[in-house]
């Protein structure tokens, strides 16, 4: 238990055990990205997974599209604290865009359109834990959301699941992204409140 | 990243619904203005709750200070601004983020887009740049209510004519001072584009405030010819 600051007592708690430890629920959903929202055109949209050898394999919307869609209803849960239940979204999974990809690779650096990156053990994005999605809630994803498409692996803090989404990096070494070299955790584990380095 | 056991020094009204809380926080290290602390309360019955505030100024040995915005039918800011007394212990964690951060060392312009409690950062640059005797050039464009909900309204009139490169610039969006020209309305392209830096200049920006004005006026920024990856936001949460 930390210090008591007397005369404070919080608010009366929801009891969710769907919550990790220091979160709270929101019914919004809050935006934060660290710039302005890129506007990607769907018809210049191609998402590229990229190998350890430089091999690419990619996939131009319609592409994307005609693969097998799922549609996962999950938990989210942002380093800011705010958490949202049962979400609900369509997209493509990781599993079926790796099935394509020979590798060896033990970490994956996904990267945006607007620069923005992040780093994944590649593990966490198979076994049906992480999906490509481009519709939220039964609509396209809004751009501020990170539409046309983006990264949704919501066993880990929101930031890994990166927005407008381009591509994955796949190599034998981890390479921090963007907020991961900003002090952010590397691994980011909501129920094991990894939000720093040194968590 | 330990939490660190700090007190309440002393607190400041900055409006009728903000409070500048000087925090003594032993053993701090440096900080940068754009960094963040987290803030942790404990009841006693053990329940927690924690919020990011923004560091609103440079250290002052093992001090620290945040500015407040008090949230309706909020958890955290109301017992801040409201309840919490001086001598009170708190828990501190930080300093956090490194890249909605500015360096006295960079010499390019500077451009701070502020909306409501999102100029507690900016401040600090603007601070800081002071401290550091630097001279590059700012510019604070700050978009409030009221008059009389400008945070810091005094020292940013003194900055303005002792701090040489330094302008600023106010957008009321509901009540306009007495002379003031034009009439209240949300920030938009004009001010921008008469306020800010033209993108050939090249300048830093940094955005801070509610979602949606962050969200409006980096759309601006980038229509007007802004790189993207000039423009570095901070989104304080839900839109207000
Ligand atoms: C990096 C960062 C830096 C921040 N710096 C500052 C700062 O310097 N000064 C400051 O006052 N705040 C700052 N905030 C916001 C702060 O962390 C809290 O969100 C805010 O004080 C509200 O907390 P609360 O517990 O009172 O409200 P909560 O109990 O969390 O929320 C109550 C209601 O208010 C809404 N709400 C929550 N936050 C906001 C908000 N920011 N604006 C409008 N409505 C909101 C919620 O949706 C909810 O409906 C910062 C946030 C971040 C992420």
């Amino acid at each position: 238990m930390g210090i008591v600051t007397p005369g404070f007592s919080g608010r009366p708690r929801v009891e969710a055990p769907e919550l990790p430890p220091g979160q709270y629920l929101t019914p919004d959903f809050p935006v934060l990205s660290a710039g302005p929202t890129p506007r990607v055109e769907r018809d210049a949209w191609e998402f590229v997974i990229t190998t350890e050898t430089g091999a690419e394999h990619r996939w131009s919307w319609a592409q994307m599209m005609a693969l097998p869609q799922e549609t996962p209803t999950v938990d989210i849960h942002c380093v800011t604290r705010w958490s949202k239940l049962g979400t609900s979204w369509q997209g493509v999974s990781l599993d079926t865009l790796l099935d394509e990809v020979e590798t060896a690779a033990d970490y994956a650096l996904a990267h945006s359109y607007g620069g923005y990156s992040t780093n994944l053990p590649l593990d966490d994005l198979r076994d049906g834990r992480a999906w490509l999605v481009h519709t939220y809630d039964g609509e396209e994803l809004p751009a501020e959301h990170g539409g046309p498409a983006r990264l949704l692996v919501p066993h880990l803090y929101f930031w890994k699941s990166a927005k407008w989404v381009r591509g994955i990096r796949l190599s034998l070494d981890d390479t921090p992204g963007f907020w991961e070299t900003a002090g952010y955790h590397d691994y980011g584990d909501p129920w094991r409140e990894q939000r720093y380095q040194g968590d | 990243m330990r939490w660190q056991p700090a007190r309440l020094v002393a607190r400041r009204a900055e409006t009728p619904t903000a409070q500048t809380l000087v925090l003594d926080v032993p053993g701090w290290s440096a900080h940068l203005p754009g960094q963040h602390v987290d803030l942790r309360l404990t009841a006693p019955d053990g329940y927690q709750a924690a919020r990011s505030y923004s560091l609103a100024a440079p250290a002052d040995g093992d001090r620290i200070e945040v500015t407040v915005q008090r949230v309706p039918d909020g958890e955290v800011s109301p017992f801040l601004t409201d309840t919490y007394r001086e001598g009170d212990p708190v828990e501190v964690r930080g300093p956090i983020g490194g890249w909605f951060v500015w360096r006295p060392q960079q010499t390019d312009p500077v451009l701070l887009v502020a909306g409501g409690s999102g100029v507690v950062p900016l401040m600090a640059m603007i601070r800081a740049r002071r401290a550091a005797g630097s001279r590059v050039p700012f510019r604070l464009i700050y978009s409030v209510r009221t008059p009389a909900d400008v945070f810091y309204a005094a020292e940013l009139r003194d900055r303005v004519r002792a701090d040489a490169g330094l302008d600023v610039a106010y957008v009321y969006t509901r009540e306009a001072p007495e002379g003031w020209r034009g009439e209240p309305h949300r920030l938009g392209l004009a001010d921008v584009n008469n306020h800010g830096w033209p993108p050939e200049l090249d300048p830093l920006v940094y955005v801070c405030g509610p979602t949606g004005f962050v969200e409006t006026v980096s759309d601006l920024l980038v229509g007007l010819g802004h790189p993207a990856r000039r423009v570095r936001t901070e989104r304080f949460g839900p839109t207000g």
